[in-house]
């Protein structure tokens, strides 16, 4: 064991968060593409809009990040995509294209079909998300026998192939131990090894360096950037970790209360941000080498997803809003719209409407 | 008056409020049918630093090396297996009873987790105000008048005080927690994880608060953490652990630009920072943290370490001061 | 400073509502949400009532053989002069019993009966139980596992057959039952009680009182009791359904309440053999129990989800 790690001790990588990006080609046809997406969950203490009215195209091979607080509906969007949203939450409208398929038109049996081979997704807790009484490598193996239809020995081949393929040590022994064996960052890589087992064209990655330590964590990173490389998948990164957002994605969503606030390119996210709320996000987060003497503050705290504030649900939060004297923004919902070629943007301080004129409409 | 000149003096001396020596705690692990002890769990291994008045020290680290036990130990919530803590020149593990109470007022605890760190029966004022009644400081109007004092201080208002934890948020409860830490007027507060379960925007409220605290009462910090952004926004001196043992401890600036040690390097290159135009070098360790019922030998973070030579299994590194006020466990390290 | 706190307060208001609410007061809410458990609840407040009332409501006395008192036969059928039973003959809604004694004045006193022995065994378990778990969850070490060996000992026995055994060396008779009823039901609350006393103990607001200041004293019944015996709540709903269903067994055994007690294990027994020629003597003691039995149930249900801890988080 100490010889195996002392061998291949270290990657020394240079990280770049500059490198690689791909530009949005308007041409291409999206691979994923939802609109107007309504996810509501029926409780008792009355109906939980946790995703209301989301549109999100996601092109071949790019990384999309979506960004939001606890309870701002980014998981629950990517759940809708898998179709794994369960009783009492309910898609109440919308549309999922997926390869020119509408996912919510699918039967549960076509939608099986589709997980786990053409879409697969990783979780946060990996080993919870493996089933305890069954070897890793079978697990692995699993999905090679169920949708391609191989043999026990080969799927283990292959399974144990992967392995090798996620970086871990000895994968002919590995493959043969129990969830609980592993640790967290090793459960995260056969997690990583089932979900590209069959290279997908969509990787719906949902937090998954969140529960892990700061040196698996970025073992984790490099690995998913290496694999979906190679496999040629788009990746849908959740996350709340703007660091982790700056470093992998190519275009980012940020979402508040269930709905999409700002949608660009990762670098005008940073260099050019333009909501409210995006802009309270990126300055109350302690960056390292950059010491601030006070950290931005957003007051308040998210709303109810019950009893959400009438207009922009951003707005009881909202400093600008004080500072330009709004009154729409209590009152009307502002829309998303293409404030500039490829950034979108849900903010008063940016469109105009018959009677009224935005203080922001001609910044850009 | 005299008090504040008083305290002005202290914290312009940097006296050491709180001195840990050769703080080790292992928990047994039992197993059979009598329960006989099999081995131990080496959560935290000889370890030794000093608070000045006034300052904040971080200890970070990852998962299970040890940090969190640290702190319970310090504030005899865990009882230590040896070592001593002298808190104002008072050795706390000789304390019992009356004495121990007493000297609880003057170290408080700041809690990670804002669910479970209020009892969900009790009304919030009557948290706050529990450590006043336990010590029976004055009569109820004045525990009264004392906690809404507090209560404000946080951000939260008077009519908050008869409500339930569960009618707040997650940020408000942190807020609250903090109020019960401070309503006993502690001189030293231990933060444990005060911000890593909340969301990012809540995360600069809370510590935005403990820094406005910090100037207002001169209060001592040990800031227990694992997320070194937040670290660095607080700090005063940064002590890192690994498995048990420090193995670096420096002033914020020269931990952060010049670490000496391969496990911090290996750290801070790992953190994913919110800017996308950074490039930078970044050493990704192999591997996971080993047990720490059964740790390598020698130095324990020889396995993952990218410089370790043969000395490095074989002898455990002393912690030292390599440079000025700057400590370091490495043999490579100069 | 002052303003900027000043300001975040006033954005707090909005987030809250103007009363506050406890977690009993959400309990309650959940439960009246419940129809099932309304139901068992509908359920047992007529059945308290006609505990409470059992003198006054009943026509008859339960003891009084009505031989040359009226003209009655004995296990005679119901008349109900509603259902067109002749006005001549006197009322008896649920007929005569084996020793000519009005059965439905019986079946009320049953219930008087029914529910003491539900509740006093029940609180005598829980008293016991919630010592010996509280003890052994928060000290541990050897106090834990001695008391739970003993447990474990109690628990490896059938529950009725253990009463039995001890019904026979004390001898038969209601008290008696009671007790050894009791005694069998001590190891599921203190194991409750022991694990929950588990979980609450390494609870940061334990810590905090510690930290404060608190003894053991104010640890254990200031913090960790009240919350630790919420579960208990719900398996002593239940436990009091079991209570009177091992009550009515042992009773229908001989080893419970002796005649002539109205008591509807007993009421059971006495004519097991009339089934066929007496039905109604047997139907309604046996309804009687499967009712109050039912409604404990569904109310202990109702109570497990309502205060189930996941959901009063989620919501406000």
């Amino acid at each position: 064991m100490a010889c195996e790690t002392h061998l291949t001790r270290v990657w020394l990588i240079l990280v770049s968060n500059e490198v690689e990006r791909v530009v949005t080609k308007n041409n291409a046809a999206p691979l994923l593409e939802i609109k107007h997406l309504k996810t509501h969950f029926f409780t008792e203490d009355g109906v939980v809009r946790a995703v209301d009215g989301v549109d999100l195209q996601v092109f071949p091979g790019e990384v999309v990040g979506l960004v939001g607080e606890s309870g701002c509906g980014k998981s629950v969007t990517s759940l809708s995509i898998m179709q794994l949203i369960s009783a009492p939450g309910k898609i109440v409208a919308g549309e999922i294209t997926f390869e020119g398929q509408n996912l919510l038109e699918l039967s549960e049996k076509e939608m099986m079909k589709i997980r786990g081979d053409r879409i697969s997704m990783i979780f946060q807790q990996p080993q919870t998300s493996l089933n305890p009484v069954f070897q890793a490598g079978d697990q692995v193996a699993e999905v090679f026998r169920i949708h391609q239809k191989l043999q026990d020995e080969e799927a283990w081949e292959q399974a144990v192939e992967l392995f090798r393929m996620v970086g871990i040590p000895a994968p002919e022994r590995r493959a043969k131990s129990y969830p609980h064996e592993m640790s967290g960052g090793m459960a995260q890589r056969v997690m990583i090894a089932m979900a590209l087992a069959l290279r997908p064209n969509l990787l719906v990655a949902d937090e998954p360096t969140t529960a892990l330590d700061v040196t698996i964590q970025a073992q984790i990173i490099q690995l998913i950037q290496d694999l979906r490389k190679e496999v040629g998948a788009a990746v849908i990164l959740i996350t709340h970790d703007l660091g982790v957002v700056a470093e992998m994605a190519e275009r980012v969503a940020v979402m508040y209360a269930g709905q999409i606030v700002e949608m660009t390119d990762v670098i005008s996210l940073f260099d050019k941000t333009f909501h409210p709320y995006t802009q309270g996000l990126i300055g109350s987060i302690p960056v390292l080498g950059k010491v601030k003497e006070r950290l931005e503050v957003i007051p308040g705290s998210v709303p109810n997803l019950v009893d959400l504030p009438p207009g922009c649900r951003f707005a009881p939060r909202c400093r600008a809003r004080m500072e330009y004297g709004l009154d729409l923004c209590t009152k009307v919902e502002p829309q998303l719209i293409e404030y500039q070629p490829g950034h979108q943007v849900r903010c008063w301080l940016y469109q105009d409407t018959e009677e009224y004129k935005a203080p922001l409409k001609d910044r850009g | 008056m005299e008090t504040k000149t008083l305290k002005a003096k202290s914290s312009s001396s940097k006296m050491d409020l709180v001195r840990v020596k050769h703080l080790t705690k292992y928990f047994p692990v039992r197993s059979g049918l009598f329960q006989r002890v099999v081995a131990n769990v080496q959560a935290v291994d000889d370890i030794s630093f000093n608070i000045k008045e006034g300052e904040t020290l971080s200890l970070v680290g990852e998962s299970g090396c040890g940090k969190t036990t640290v702190g319970r130990t310090m504030l005899r919530l865990i009882e230590p297996t040896s070592g001593s803590v002298f808190f104002d020149n008072q050795d706390i593990f000789s304390l019992h009873g009356a004495e121990l109470k007493a000297m609880r007022r003057h170290m408080q605890i700041i809690f990670q987790d804002p669910y479970a760190s209020l009892d969900p029966r009790v009304p919030i004022g009557d948290s706050v105000m529990e450590g006043l009644t336990l010590h029976k400081i004055g009569v109820p109007q004045e525990r009264f008048d004392m906690m809404v004092d507090v209560l404000h201080k946080v951000g939260l208002e008077t009519y908050h005080a008869r409500r339930y934890p569960h009618e707040f948020s997650g940020g408000q409860r942190q807020r609250i927690g903090i109020a019960r830490a401070l309503a006993l007027q502690p001189r030293f507060i231990i933060c444990d994880e005060p911000v890593s379960a909340l969301d990012v925007s809540i995360q600069s409220q809370v510590l935005n608060i403990l820094k406005d605290l910090q100037q207002e009462f001169g209060l001592t910090y040990l800031f227990i953490a694992h997320n070194l952004s937040v670290v660095e926004h607080i700090s005063d001196r940064v002590a890192v652990m690994y498995l048990g043992k420090m193995v670096e401890l420096a002033n914020r600036e020269t931990l952060f630009s010049d670490p000496l040690h391969p496990y911090t390097k290996a750290l801070l290159t790992a953190i994913p920072i919110a800017d996308p135009h950074l490039r930078r070098e970044r050493t990704i360790l192999k591997g996971d943290v080993p047990s720490p019922i059964n740790p390598p030998s020698g130095c324990r973070f020889h396995p993952r370490c990218p410089i370790a030579v043969e000395q490095c299994s074989q002898q455990e590194p002393e912690f030292r001061e390599l440079k000025p006020n700057h400590w370091a466990a490495c043999w490579r390290a100069e | 400073m002052t303003d900027k706190t000043a300001n975040l307060a006033n954005l707090d208001k909005e987030g809250l509502s103007l009363k506050s609410v406890s977690l009993w007061q959400i309990t309650w809410r959940r439960l009246f949400k419940r129809k099932s458990a309304l139901l068992g609840l509908g359920i047992l407040i007529v059945l308290v009532f006609i505990a409470l009332t059992a003198q006054w409501i009943s026509p008859y006395d339960p003891y009084q053989v009505l031989i040359g008192i009226e003209d009655v036969d004995m296990r005679q059928a119901p008349c109900i002069h509603l259902l067109g039973c002749p006005k001549d003959q006197p009322q008896h809604i649920m007929g005569i019993d084996g020793n000519v004694r009005d059965q439905f004045s019986r079946l009320l006193y049953g219930t008087r009966l029914s529910l003491m022995v539900g509740l006093t065994t029940v609180s005598f378990a829980i008293i016991i139980g919630t010592i010996l778990g509280a003890l052994s969850g928060y000290f541990g070490g050897w106090v834990d596992n001695t008391i739970m060996r003993v447990m474990d000992v109690l628990l490896a026995f059938p529950s009725l057959l253990l009463a039995i055994a001890i019904v026979t060396v004390l001898g038969p008779g209601l008290i008696n039952a009671l007790l050894a009823i009791g005694i069998v039901s001590i190891p599921a609350y203190a194991r409750v009680v022991r694990s929950s006393v588990l979980s609450v103990r390494e609870m940061d607001y334990v810590s905090a009182t510690r930290a404060l200041g608190g003894n053991n004293f104010d640890i254990l019944f200031k913090r960790i009791m009240p919350n630790a015996l919420t579960p208990l709540i719900v398996q002593g709903t239940l436990g009091i359904a079991t209570a009177i269903l091992d009550a009515a067994a042992l009773s229908f055994l001989g080893l419970g309440a002796q005649p002539p007690t109205p008591e509807w294990g007993q009421m059971l027994s006495a004519e097991r053999n009339q089934v066929f020629t007496a039905p109604h003597l047997v139907f309604y003691p046996g309804f009687a129990i499967m009712t109050t039995v039912l409604a404990f149930n569904l109310l202990g249900d109702g109570l497990r989800d309502a205060l189930d801890p996941r959901l009063a988080h989620t919501s406000k």
